[in-house]
């Protein structure tokens, strides 16, 4: 039991591993070798190690954002049932507590974005928020067809009374849930996370200022963010599995991994950028999915 | 205690009307002084109620003016649930202003009002009968009015007063309809009688009851779309008094609505129409979007903080609307949960929005200027202030470990537990309304980013702000303390649950179970649960542990500090940076059905069309309702007035006329 509190120890140390296996994939997809799956671990590294150039403009909260995107993403992984749904510190906080908590790193990093006084910075931050609008009531109500239909929002009991997309509702909270998915964490095509140009960066844009340490506490965020919010796809819509014994439970949450990270690569792949001022109808479509599946929900009575 | 704090109140007034001129402003003290006792003894009493089998002994006082009528005050839990949000706001904001209000051009006058205005809603708050009620509704909205108007002798502040005190008319005469008709059908004046009478009463007179209540109360209250008032009076008063009326009067309203729609008509066996419930929620809904809408497009930080007092009069609203339709179908225990939600939101907003409000004055004070485009950089300046406006900014986008994020948490689980209620209506109304209060938290979230970065980060963008210094140790402990009531509220939210579980309503009473301040919060028989405190502590441990493998690893890692990246011009100026007309740009395109905005380019020439000699541009938003509704309404009483004028020819046998006339018909009605 003890042991199971510290299934957020997956997230954090895993994450960067996550992401270099997507960036592999989408690499082999392009028709590339790609760097190798561990490469974001030694980017990481590098930056620990080097020296900061900071902006004379920037405040206190140029220095306090790192550490608290960071550790907001670390306090929402504890919320989270990784491997087993029965760890004792889930009850922190609930899938809702979750997402706020997500939502102080993002309102610190906005601002940070403010804070050098350059127009990159305000960009990306008015891009985010903007994003940020769009996407949060959209995955909210998919949640509420989750929670709804589990009989609770805290996610260790949603992912114990579910199998896979038990009902018509789930693919549709599903599928808005996947386009939440791609824009939060800053994908093609909401935004382009290999990018430095400044007419398409979103993220990039907000941490642009950003060098050594403090970029690299704020990639790492990123990287647990992303798998974080895989993971509670997984919870959410096809928690198959995690009620067994841990190794098994492990084994499925991988493969689960693994699919969704190829169904990321394969969008990205194929997918171009869509234009900024494209996105509402991208979103909105998706609000109009997770719309549906509430409704279809309350109608069919499952 | 509370006459001793009546006390302080009315020697304060005294000594700002008689006392010297010079050092007028540390009279404030004694307002804070007798705010601050009156917070602790209505703490006391609701915690009595709660917690102790004999209650808390009920402070009344009646004057009886002939048998049949008599005017009281009478303490009560609800009553003491908004003397204690008052008092706690008064008490910062009298700190507050004893070191704000030095050198003001009216001090006495403002003084003495200040004073009388929280006199004026203590009173309402307390009222046991509908005479004293609106006798006391009258002087709040009164001594609101002048102080609107003492600020400044701008033109805008007197049409901002005029709005006020038309708008706030109509809603007191909807309010004695209300009234009216509750007498006419129970005889009792007393919202106990009345209460009491109105149990076996019909449905339809508790319907228009209820409506009237809702209209009345509701324009206080600055519900969409009866809110328009509400951005213009707000700014236009001084910074304290702003704060308080966003804090504390328009929950006069809250208070009114619930007085009405949960204890007069929700009386003992009572029941409550569904759609009651669902008007509440469906106008908390649209309060709650619009409301942060506008205050996202604002770029004055007053008019945007008023704003965000309709989101937040629409989040409570959520949270009474859910309650009202869970007690009609009879789930007293979700119909508490919702309650507590909407009640927790009325304290926590107290306090932000008197943090946030305080905090503009401090910024007004700063860099002599309510729009945000002239600021910038002041967190440099202004570390206090930033830092606590920061505080407020976190704790309304309702982010932990902050008290916005609590109340906003009961009110999501109210809402999804809405699915639970038995018709598909009900159910798909109530998720709904989750649904636009996440609208809502993502919209208030770029709003106070917007307020927040664009004022206080950056480069100053003006040499005002350039300069910008703080206000003095009065002003940055008042808003210390509020800050510090915000993370209290969010951290350990059961404090506040118990008090609120002492409210009369049926359901609450669970809501204050027991077990240690700190522990995790659980609702609805483990529904769902959360511990605020956790979050908190998890958060500060991971700091711990970064810090400790910095301090062990990363000591000689050297920090260059140098220009922003500026693309190597190396003249990188403050009118470069986003502002806050720019920043909510891709706003203003995505939702320009609501915002219409327009933008008007006029270009002069030299020689046309090669030689430009100047641009002007200029862009804004249609303000929707005030163009849509209420000027076609106000040209068509105006007009109507002008037919009406005829009546009023000036001659006297006329006049007797007339009032021959309306004796006769009143005799005729009478007999």
């Amino acid at each position: 039991m003890g042991m199971s509190n510290l299934q957020f120890l997956i997230i954090i140390l895993l994450s960067p591993l996550l992401q270099g296996i997507i960036k592999k994939m989408k690499a082999y997809a392009q028709g590339r070798v790609g760097p190798g799956v561990l490469q974001p671990y030694w980017d990481l590294a590098r930056l620990f190690r080097k020296d900061m150039v900071i902006s004379e403009t920037a405040s206190w909260i140029f220095h306090a954002t790192p550490f608290i995107v960071f550790l907001s993403t670390l306090a929402a992984s504890l919320m989270v049932p990784v491997i087993t749904p029965d760890a004792p510190v889930l009850a922190i906080g609930d899938i809702i507590a979750l997402l706020y908590t997500l939502a102080l790193g993002r309102f610190f990093l906005v601002l940070a974005g403010l804070d050098a006084g350059t127009a990159f910075g305000g960009e990306g931050s008015s891009r985010e928020a903007t994003v940020a609008i769009l996407v949060e009531p959209m995955m909210m109500l998919a949640i509420f067809t989750s929670a709804v239909a589990g009989g609770s929002t805290k996610l260790s009991v949603i992912s114990k009374s579910m199998h896979i997309l038990d009902s018509p509702a789930h693919v549709l909270a599903f599928a808005a849930f996947f386009v939440a998915l791609i824009a939060d964490t800053g994908r093609v095509p909401v935004d382009n996370p290999d990018t430095h140009l400044e007419l398409t960066m979103i993220h990039e844009g907000m941490v642009l200022e950003y060098s050594g340490r403090y970029l690299a506490l704020l990639e790492w965020a990123h990287y647990m963010k992303q798998m974080l919010l895989f993971t509670i796809a997984i919870d959410l819509f096809f928690p198959f599995g995690i009620k067994g014994d841990a190794l098994r439970s492990a084994l499925f949450y991988i493969i689960k991994l693994l699919v969704l990270a190829a169904a990321m690569a394969a969008t990205e792949s194929s997918r171009a950028k869509l234009r900024f001022f494209q996105l509402p109808s991208l979103l909105g479509g998706a609000f109009v999915l997770s719309l549906l599946s509430l409704i279809t929900f309350v109608m069919l009575g499952r | 205690m509370l006459l001793i704090s009546l006390a302080f109140f009315i020697s304060g007034a005294v000594f700002f009307a008689f006392a010297p001129k010079k050092g007028l402003h540390y009279f404030y003290l004694l307002y804070a002084a007798g705010a601050g006792l009156a917070a602790f003894s209505f703490a006391q009493a609701l915690y009595n109620y709660a917690y102790s089998a004999a209650g808390a002994p009920a402070l009344s006082f009646a004057l009886q003016i002939s048998p049949a009528l008599s005017m009281g005050f009478k303490s009560g839990p609800l009553q003491d649930f908004f003397g204690l949000l008052l008092s706690l706001a008064a008490f910062a904001a009298s700190v507050y202003s004893s070191g704000y209000m030095k050198g003001t051009a009216a001090p006495r006058f403002q003084g003495i009002f200040y004073g009388l205005f929280i006199l004026s809603m203590g009173a309402v708050f307390l009222a046991a009968d509908a005479l004293s009620f609106l006798i006391s509704w009258e002087a709040m909205s009164l001594v609101s009015y002048f102080l609107v108007v003492s600020d400044t002798e701008s033109e805008a502040a007197q049409n901002a007063g005029l709005t006020y005190a038309t708008m706030t008319h109509i809603g007191t005469a909807f309010i004695i309809g209300a009234f009216m008709l509750a007498f006419s059908a129970t005889g009792s004046l007393d919202f106990t009688g009345m209460a009491a009478g109105l149990a076996g009463q019909s449905m339809t007179i508790k319907s228009v009851i209820f409506i009237l209540s809702f209209i009345g109360f509701g324009m206080k209250a600055g519900i969409v779309p009866l809110h328009i008032w509400l951005p213009k009076a707000h700014p236009a008063a001084p910074s304290n008094v702003s704060a308080l009326m966003s804090g504390v009067m328009i929950k006069a309203g809250i208070y009114g609505i619930m007085l009405m729609c949960l204890h007069v008509l929700g009386g003992p066996g009572a029941h409550y129409a569904t759609w009651w419930g669902v008007v509440v929620l469906a106008t908390g809904a649209a309060s709650s979007v619009l409301g942060v809408l506008y205050a996202l497009m604002e770029k004055d930080l007053k008019r945007l903080l008023a704003y965000s007092s309709v989101e937040n009069i629409g989040i409570i609203l959520l949270g009474t609307g859910a309650a009202i339709v869970f007690y009609s179908f009879g789930q007293t225990a979700l119909a508490g949960l919702a309650l507590a939600a909407a009640l927790y939101h009325t304290m926590n907003h107290a306090m932000f929005k008197g943090l946030l409000f305080l905090g503009s004055g401090s910024v007004l004070h700063g860099a002599h200027s309510k729009n945000l485009e002239d600021m910038g950089g002041l967190l440099k300046r202004m570390p206090y202030t930033g830092l606590f406006f920061l505080a407020g900014s976190v704790a309304i986008c309702a982010l932990p470990p902050f008290n916005g994020f609590v109340s906003e948490w009961l009110t999501f689980q109210a809402l999804i537990l809405g699915s639970s209620t038995p018709l598909a209506y009900s159910k798909v109304i109530t998720l709904l309304g989750g649904a636009a209060l996440a609208l809502t938290g993502a919209l208030a979230a770029a709003a106070f980013v917007k307020a927040f970065g664009v004022a206080f980060l950056g480069l100053p963008r003006s040499p005002k702000a350039r300069d910008a210094k703080e206000a003095g140790l009065p002003v940055t402990a008042a808003l210390g303390f509020l800050a510090a009531m915000c993370l209290l509220l969010g951290v350990a939210p059961r404090i506040m649950l118990r008090l609120i579980s002492a409210m009369p309503f049926a359901g609450l009473k669970e809501m204050g179970s027991a077990g240690p301040l700190h522990s995790p919060l659980i609702i609805a028989g483990g529904f769902s649960g959360f511990w605020p405190a956790a979050i908190l502590v998890s958060m500060l441990l991971g700091l711990l542990i970064i810090l400790a493998l910095a301090g062990t690893w990363g000591r000689n890692r050297k920090i260059t500090y140098a220009n922003s990246w500026d693309c190597g011009i190396r003249a990188l100026t403050p009118r470069m940076q986003y502002t806050a007309t720019a920043f909510t740009k891709p706003l203003r395109v995505i939702f320009k059905t609501i915002y219409r905005p327009r933008k008007e380019v006029r270009i002069s020439f030299k020689l046309k069309p090669l030689f430009v000699s100047g641009i002007t541009y200029q862009s804004g938003i249609t303000p929707f309702l005030e163009n849509y509704l209420y000027r076609p309404l106000t040209s068509f009483v105006g007009k109507a007035a002008l037919k009406i004028r005829h009546l009023q020819s000036g001659s006297l046998p006329l006049y007797l006329g007339y009032i021959m006339l309306t004796l006769i018909g009143l005799l005729m009605a009478w007999a």
